[in-house]
Parts: structure tokens; C-alpha cells; sequence
């Protein structure tokens, strides 16, 4: 297609706008209500699946219900012709055959060596090809014609019929209403199935539920809007609200939202742009809200965690360079408060830490700015009243972890200063605490403890200190 | 089977080579996706490589009109640009799951459930849009062309050129394989550990991804997505119900490979006759060889976990109808020993009716248990029904020795209520053997006498 044509295609004129996004349209109000329903039903469900971490669940069981559909056609053209493409009929076939799907994958759970997701596609490949076979069998015979059962497959999703909606209609509303019903039972499934067998619920029985809720969706889903659109709608959704929350009620009904609104995007987009078949449009638009929840999603969102990783290494780097100034000046210290008074030169900082002066720049200018370091008439550094605080601080952390280390966890002298420095940071005040009273034994100087490599003799020969209850 | 091999040609010779080729490629990274518990890739990957393969055509028809290649050109190009477009977009599946599950703490089944269905619609919008005239069939992907392999020969060779590409994919990952054999294992089972000697994890994974790809797309043209997912994991399953060793796997996936190739062909050219003979149905032409081939690598898969000599389901079963047997013929042996040493006066044994009441088992289990015991010679007729022969005795001692032992043992160390010991000792006795017996009576130094009382036979061995 020409590019041009395709941005004539987007700026319609205003009118056809209006006449999507209002819903004047009969045809896609049908297909919006059918899809948009049975997005929020799948997302419901999706939610669980995903929680009991059986996300691909849905694509075996619509894998497995092919060759049901096969079948179904036969027995009904076997028992009278030309009745073949009865669609109840169909739909019966395919759930039976997508629940012996999944009941043969639960079988071989059995068997120690198959792990989970060798028994599903094992389950998917053997019902597949039974299934494939089954419809080129159909294809090749004289009075069959596959044509309506390819539907199944690849979905019609832009076809939708009003009588389809009803169908989609109570199988979500069944879908919804157990899952609302039966909520405690499900989240203590999701969340510790041993725990609820130990406590006498039926774990077998509401994994059956569950997994015969995904057949139900399934088989309805494949029906109307095609094998793999189904899929996608219980796995994206679910995916995306994790994003979003940590609880269990929330992640459901958010997910249930995720699968209508990715609906609702996917078909006013098809309907808006012609060509874009509505099927794989719905799926990237919940392709889009994944995308969308994982970088800025408000739980685990990629861009919260850089925002807060990165904070956190920029306050390690401050801790880090106000403890190379207060070493670097100890050895000239008469008492704590000549801190602030003696300068610290560039140079003297690059040797302590190993930085880079690309590094050192910008970190000093950044002490400078939070007003913990600032520059004297000849061009060096001291520290301020605040930096000296800090610096204090963050020397006492660090030497009462390696106090800590060398004592209580046998770290060779050497190794305890790289050890403590990776660890001093995330220390809980508490835990600060209690080191504080261990080593309150040693009388510290300047209420800072002394540093255990200048005075290896001293700590050598103190006595071991009690540990604290 | 006269009928079929009647009708047995080159061209059904080169479909089972074309096939068994393709297969054997796939089973091999196939065996280590199983392993690495990653095995719906094979499916995720059918999916995923929709979008390259259109983009790889976009470029060339683009290229073509822009007058960069000419049509016979374009034609010559076509195969490689499909191949080499499939083939990244499937590893760029396997990186974006991957990506996923590590920055998303997502669960891996998830990401790769995402990723999949995105790049197939991503596929599927594509060629709606800009290549409708693309003849990328879905179904000719879905299904293969198995049963066309013969139309087209590498050039001037009598050799299908699905041959020669299955082959050298074959070849290829073998050779990977026994290049980097150790670095790979170690990594599929211990990745910390691999890490740690200095083996680089990440990049022996990417190679794995990279081999599964391509080995997936070059089969994917002549067999069809459906026979490459069965591959991937059925034959690999089926070697790792019959093999403890990695070496003992990739070999048996092997021969399940050729195994299944021939006998799917083999079923989809019977099937349609058997069925029109015997049940009657109408005559077809032909079912799809790639899916009955998968369907015979489940039906192998199923048959080995019925069979298999150590894993298998029938073996499990008569172990435990064995076991069962035992216990039971050991249990009736400490009813009669107790009985002598509870009424040392009365008639010896016991009837029939007295032990199943004792017992609680069906009366059929209970007199093959009694006749297997008089087979051996430990009980014979007389007394009230059965008694113990001398030689009966002696096993019954030993196991009632066993039992008071393990109560005393039990007492001494645990604080269990007395009536829960018998029950505990009941289950154990069962398995204590002589070595066990020793121990326990060494540790409570010999003892005479059991919690409840009753005297602890001394040793038939001393």
C-alpha cells in the first residue's frame, strides 16, 4: 500500500470520525460489544492463570480443541448430510476435545521426568496433529468442504454476528460471575495450593473449575474472533495489570479492564483504518498496554525502578566520596571539629577512591550543590557543616560493618573494607543499632570507630565482644 | 500392508527422508529446550517467525521495484530472505521473553506468551495491510507442503531441496553439539556453576537460541510448523523416559526421530484406506502427512511412558502390586508367629477366615498370598488351617524381631503416644533389613524386651 494513501486513510474526513468513535455504525457497535465482552471475561480469567502460573494454558486447550471441531463435523455429516456446519455442534465437539486435552496434560503430571511445560506441548502437538489431520481428511473428502472450520483457526473477528454476542454474553458472565463468586477459594489457590489442601479445600476441583472456565472462554473466544486472538487476550492483559498492583482483587478486575480497553482500542482503530484486520489490531493494542504498564507501570513499572535505582547510586556515590574526604583528613585530625576546617585537594581524592576525574567532576559538583562540600579561595574543597555530618555518618557505617564483618563473620581484614562497601548502604536503622551497641566496648574516637586497618595491633588484640541478644 | 507398499515410490522415499531429516535437526535443540523446561518455544516460534518472514518480503518486493533486483533475481533471492527473516525474528522472540522475564520478574511461560501472540498479530497485520499479494499462506506454514518436496529439486540434482536444507541443519547442529558438548551441558544444568568456572552462559544460551531458530524455520518451509513443534519435544520426551544420561537423549531422540517420520508416513497412507475399508467411511484422498507424523510422536511418547523399563507406567504398577504381595505375605507371617507365642498350648495357625477378619484384605488376595507361602515352603496346612514350617519361622522371627525393634528404637528417641508405635513399626518393619537390624539393636544395646513387654526374638542370623 502507498504510504500516502495509508496517511490520506488516517486524516478521513471529520465526519467518518465521528461516525466510528459515536458508534453510529450498526456493524461495529456488534463487534466493539462482542469483543469488548469477551475481553474483559478472558482478562478475568487470564488473571488467574497467570497467578497460577499456567499463562499458556489458554493456547494448548485452543490448540486442543481443533480436532473436536473435525470430528464434530463428521458424526454430524456421518448422521445426516449437509448438517455438518451446525455451530453447537462444533462448539460441543471442541470443548470436549480441548478438555481431554487438558486432562491428559494433568495425567502426565504423573510421570516425575515430564515437567509441566513438556506435558502441554506434548498435549498441543499430539491434539494439533490429530487435528490437522482430521481437517485435511474433511478437505479431501468428496462432499466436505472445510470452509467455516478454517474460521476457527484464524477468526472473523470484523464478522461478528449479533446472535454470536449472545453466546460470548453468558459464557462471560458464567466466567465473571464464579470467579466473583468464588473469589477467597481462587486467590488461596493462586497464591499457596498446598496450603489450602492442607486446609481441606477441594485444590483438585478448583483447578478443574478454572481450567474448565479457560475451555469456556476458549472455545467461545476461537469461535468468534480466532485461535490466536484468544490467546493473546488471556495472556496480555493479566501480564499487564501485574504491572500495576500487588494485590490480588485489583490484578483481576484491572486485568478484566486491560482486555476490554485493549477490545475497545482494536476495533475502533480497524474500523477507523481499512485493512487493518481487527483481529491482530486488538492484539496490539494489548501488545501496546503491556508495553505501556512495563515501562511505566506504578508497581513494578522499568521506569520507577531505574528512577529509583539510579537515585540510590547517586547516594551511595555521595556517601562514598564524603567517606575518601573524611580519610583522607583523619590522620590530621586533632578533634572532630577541625572537619571542616582543613582543605582537600583534587588530586587527593582521585588517589583515595580509584575514580575517574570524569567521574570525580560531577560528583563533586553535585556535593557542592546539595551543599555538603563547597570551594575555598585557593580552589579546594572542605566540607561543610552538613557535609561533615554526613561524612561521619557514613564513615561510622561503613566501619562498624567491617567491625562487623571482621569479628562475627570470620572476613579476612583485606576483604572486609570491598565487603562493607557493598553492603553499608542498605542497612536497616535497627540493625545499625545493635552493631552500635557490640562495639560500644571499643571506646570509639570522635564517636566514630576507629578505622580497623590503621589499627590492626589494637583490634587484634581486643577481646571478641559478646554478641548481642 | 501389501497394498501400501505396492504403492511405496521414490517420491514416498524422499518424504520419509525429507521428514526424518527434519526431525532429527529439531530433536536435538529440541532435547535441550525439554531440559531447560522451555519447551512451548517450539509453538511460540511457529508463531513468532510470521512478522520476519513479511518483512523479508516487503524488502524484496521494495527492492525489486525500485529496480535493485530484477523479477529472476527476486525469485533466486527468495528462499535465503524468507530463511534469514524467519530466522531472526524467532530469535528475537527468545531475546524479548528472555528480556522480559529478567527486567520484568515475569514469569517465563508469561513473557513468552506475550511476546509470541504480539509478533504473530504484528505478522498478521502486516500481511493484511502491505502484502496481500504476498502468497504466505497461513495454512501452507500451518500445515506443509511434506507431500511436494519432490517438485523441487536443488538445482540440477535429482535431490528435493528440503533434503539438502533439513540435512545441512542436521550436520550444523550436530557439529555445534560435539564442538561445544561440555560448555553446553554444563550450562542446561548448572548455569551458576558454569558461570562461575568462567563459561560464558549468556552467549552459549544466545547459541542455543540462534541453532533452535534456524533449525525451526529451515523446517518449518517443508514440513510445516505443526510436524517441527511434535518434533521439538515428543522424540526428546520419549528418550528422556528411556535414558538417565544426556549422551543416552540426544541418541534416542534420534532414532525416535527417523522411528516417527517413517510410521507417520506410513499411517497417513494406511489410514484413509483402513478407514474406507472397515469403518465404511467415504473415500479420501489423502490426510496431511506432517500431522500424522505428529500424531505418531505422541502416540510413541504414550506407548514408551506405558513401557519404559524404569519410568514407565506399567512398571511402576507391577512394582507396586509386587510390594504389595510382599507386605501382605510378611503380614500373614507375623499373625501366625504372634499367635504361637500368644497361646504356645493351643492348636497352632489359623484359618482362612480368622487371618482376611485379621488382615483386612479380599479373600482372593489373601489365599494367593497363602498359596505363594506354601510354594515357597514357609506355611503348610494343619493346625486350625495354616502353620509355620520351620523354615516359615525363622522369616517370621526375623520380621517381628524387626518390628519391636524399630518400637523401641521409636520409644527411645521420640515421644510418641504407645499406641501410634505399633502403627508406625507396622509400615517400617516391611523394610528394615538385617544391616538396620543390627544397628538399632546395637544402639539400644541389645535389648530383650520391647515397650509393650513382649520379647524380641533374638537374631536368625547368630
Amino acid at each position: 500500500m502507498d504510504p500516502f494513501l495509508f496517511l490520506e486513510s488516517l486524516t478521513l474526513a471529520e465526519t467518518e470520525w465521528a461516525r466510528v468513535l459515536l458508534l453510529r455504525d450498526y456493524n461495529t457497535r456488534i463487534v466493539l460489544c462482542g469483543t469488548m465482552i469477551l475481553g474483559v471475561a478472558s482478562g478475568v480469567v487470564g488473571a488467574l492463570m497467570l497467578l497460577r502460573k499456567r499463562a499458556l494454558v489458554a493456547d494448548v486447550a485452543s490448540h486442543a480443541a481443533l480436532p473436536g471441531i473435525g470430528a464434530a463435523y463428521l458424526i454430524m455429516e456421518a448422521i445426516r448430510p449437509d448438517s455438518g456446519r451446525w455451530l453447537p455442534g462444533l462448539l460441543l465437539g471442541a470443548t470436549v476435545s480441548a478438555s481431554c486435552g487438558l486432562l491428559f496434560a494433568q495425567g502426565m503430571r504423573h510421570i516425575r521426568r515430564i515437567k509441566e511445560d513438556a506435558a502441554l506441548a506434548i498435549t498441543l502437538s499430539l491434539f494439533f496433529g490429530m487435528g490437522v489431520v482430521l481437517l485435511t481428511w474433511i478437505q479431501s473428502l468428496p462432499t466436505g468442504h472445510a470452509a467455516g472450520l478454517n474460521e476457527f483457526i484464524f477468526g472473523k473477528a470484523a464478522a461478528l454476528l449479533a446472535s454470536d454476542i449472545t453466546g460470548i454474553a453468558i459464557a462471560a458472565v458464567i466466567a465473571v460471575s464464579v470467579v466473583a463468586l468464588l473469589r477467597k477459594e481462587f486467590c488461596l489457590l493462586c497464591f499457596d495450593a498446598e496450603y489450602a489442601h492442607a486446609g481441606g479445600w477441594p485444590v483438585t476441583g478448583l483447578d478443574l473449575l478454572l481450567t474448565a472456565l479457560v475451555i469456556v472462554i476458549t472455545v467461545v473466544g476461537m469461535q468468534s474472533v480466532g485461535l490466536l486472538l484468544v490467546v493473546a487476550l488471556m495472556v496480555l492483559p493479566p501480564t499487564a495489570a501485574r504491572f500495576w498492583t500487588d494485590r490480588f482483587d485489583p490484578l483481576v478486575w484491572f486485568s478484566g479492564g486491560f482486555g476490554g480497553a485493549a477490545a475497545a482500542l482494536g476495533v475502533l482503530l480497524s474500523a477507523l483504518v481499512p485493512k487493518f484486520a481487527a483481529g491482530a489490531v486488538i492484539v496490539l493494542s494489548g501488545t501496546f498496554l503491556f508495553a505501556l504498564s512495563f515501562l511505566f507501570g506504578s508497581q513494578r513499572g522499568l521506569w520507577w525502578r531505574y528512577r529509583a535505582m539510579s537515585a540510590a547510586q547517586r547516594q551511595i556515590a555521595i556517601d562514598d566520596l564524603l567517606r575518601a574526604c573524611y580519610e583522607i583528613l583523619e590522620p590530621q585530625l586533632g578533634s572532630i571539629e577541625e572537619l571542616t576546617e582543613k582543605p582537600l585537594t583534587q588530586a587527593a581524592l582521585l588517589e583515595t577512591h580509584r575514580w575517574s576525574p570524569k567521574r570525580l567532576r560531577p560528583l563533586l559538583h553535585r556535593a557542592e550543590l546539595a551543599d555538603l562540600l563547597r570551594r575555598d579561595s585557593q580552589g579546594n574543597w572542605r566540607l561543610t557543616a552538613d557535609g561533615r555530618r554526613a561524612a561521619i555518618q557514613a564513615v561510622r557505617y561503613h566501619r562498624l560493618c567491617e567491625l562487623y564483618l571482621i569479628h562475627y563473620a570470620d572476613v579476612p581484614l583485606l576483604g572486609a573494607d570491598r565487603t562493607a562497601d557493598a553492603f553499608e548502604h542498605s542497612l536497616r536503622p535497627e540493625i545499625l543499632e545493635q552493631l552500635e551497641a557490640m562495639l560500644e566496648a571499643q571506646s570509639p574516637r570522635f564517636s566514630v570507630p576507629a578505622n580497623p586497618h590503621a589499627a590492626t595491633e589494637t583490634v587484634a588484640r581486643t577481646p571478641r565482644p559478646e554478641a548481642v541478644s | 500392508m501389501n497394498v501400501f507398499w505396492s504403492d511405496w515410490s521414490a517420491i514416498d522415499t524422499w518424504i520419509v527422508i525429507t521428514a526424518a531429516l527434519a526431525a532429527m535437526a529439531c530433536a536435538l535443540p529440541g532435547t535441550f529446550l525439554l531440559l531447560r523446561r522451555e519447551s512451548l518455544m517450539g509453538d511460540a516460534l511457529s508463531h513468532a517467525t510470521l512478522p520476519g518472514m513479511v518483512l523479508a518480503f516487503l524488502v524484496l518486493n521494495a527492492a525489486t521495484q525500485a529496480g535493485w533486483l530484477t523479477p529472476a533475481g527476486m525469485t533466486a533471492w527468495r528462499h535465503p530472505a524468507l530463511f534469514v527473516g524467519a530466522a531472526i525474528s524467532g530469535v528475537l522472540c527468545g531475546l524479548l521473553a528472555e528480556l522480559l522475564q529478567r527486567w520484568g520478574r515475569m514469569e517465563p511461560s508469561a513473557a513468552l506468551g506475550v511476546v509470541f501472540t504480539s509478533l504473530f498479530a504484528l505478522g498478521l497485520l502486516l500481511i493484511r495491510t502491505w502484502a496481500d499479494q504476498a502468497h504466505i499462506d497461513p495454512g501452507c506454514v500451518l500445515y506443509g507442503n511434506l507431500e511436494m518436496v519432490i517438485a523441487d529439486p536443488f538445482g540440477q540434482s535429482g535431490i528435493p531441496r528440503a533434503v539438502v536444507i533439513n540435512g545441512a541443519m542436521l550436520a550444523v547442529n550436530a557439529t555445534l553439539l560435539l564442538l561445544f558438548y561440555k560448555e553446553i551441558k554444563l550450562c542446561t544444568f548448572d548455569r551458576d556453576l558454569a558461570r562461575s568456572l568462567g563459561i560464558p552462559a549468556d552467549r552459549v544460551h544466545l547459541m542455543l537460541l540462534a541453532m533452535t531458530g534456524a533449525t525451526v524455520v529451515a523446517a518449518f518451509e517443508s514440513v510445516g510448523s505443526i510436524l517441527v513443534i511434535a518434533m521439538l519435544v515428543a522424540p526428546p520426551a520419549t528418550a528422556l523416559l528411556l535414558s538417565d544420561r544426556l549422551g543416552g537423549v540426544l541418541i534416542g531422540a534420534l532414532i525416535v526421530a527417523v522411528v516417527t517420520a517413517f510410521g507417520g508416513h506410513l499411517a497417513a497412507l494406511a489410514l484413509p484406506v483402513m478407514l474406507h475399508r472397515w469403518a465404511g467411511a467415504a473415500e479420501a484422498s489423502s490426510v496431511s502427512t506432517a500431522g500424522m507424523m505428529a500424531v505418531v510422536a505422541g502416540g510413541l511418547f504414550l506407548t514408551t511412558w506405558f513401557l519404559s523399563p524404569r519410568y514407565g507406567l506399567l512398571r511402576q504398577r507391577l512394582d507396586q502390586a509386587r510390594l504389595r504381595r510382599r507386605i501382605l505375605s510378611e503380614d500373614i507371617l507375623g499373625v501366625l508367629y504372634r499367635l504361637e507365642e500368644l497361646r504356645p498350648a493351643a492348636v497352632p495357625g489359623a484359618d482362612n477366615a480368622s487371618l482376611a477378619a485379621t488382615l483386612s484384605v479380599a479373600p482372593w488376595r489373601l489365599w494367593r498370598a497363602l498359596s505363594r507361602l506354601t510354594q515357597r515352603g514357609w506355611i503348610v496346612a494343619g493346625g486350625q488351617g495354616v502353620i509355620l514350617t520351620p523354615e516359615g519361622r525363622k522369616a517370621a522371627r526375623d520380621l517381628v524381631r524387626s518390628h519391636r525393634l524399630w518400637e523401641s528404637y521409636l520409644a527411645k528417641h521420640f515421644v510418641i503416644p504407645d499406641r501410634r508405635l505399633h502403627t508406625l513399626a507396622e509400615a517400617a518393619e516391611h523394610f528394615v533389613g538385617p544391616k538396620i537390624q543390627e544397628a538399632l539393636a546395637e544402639e539400644l544395646e541389645q535389648p530383650v524386651r520391647d515397650p509393650h513387654g513382649a520379647t524380641i526374638p533374638p537374631s536368625t542370623a547368630s
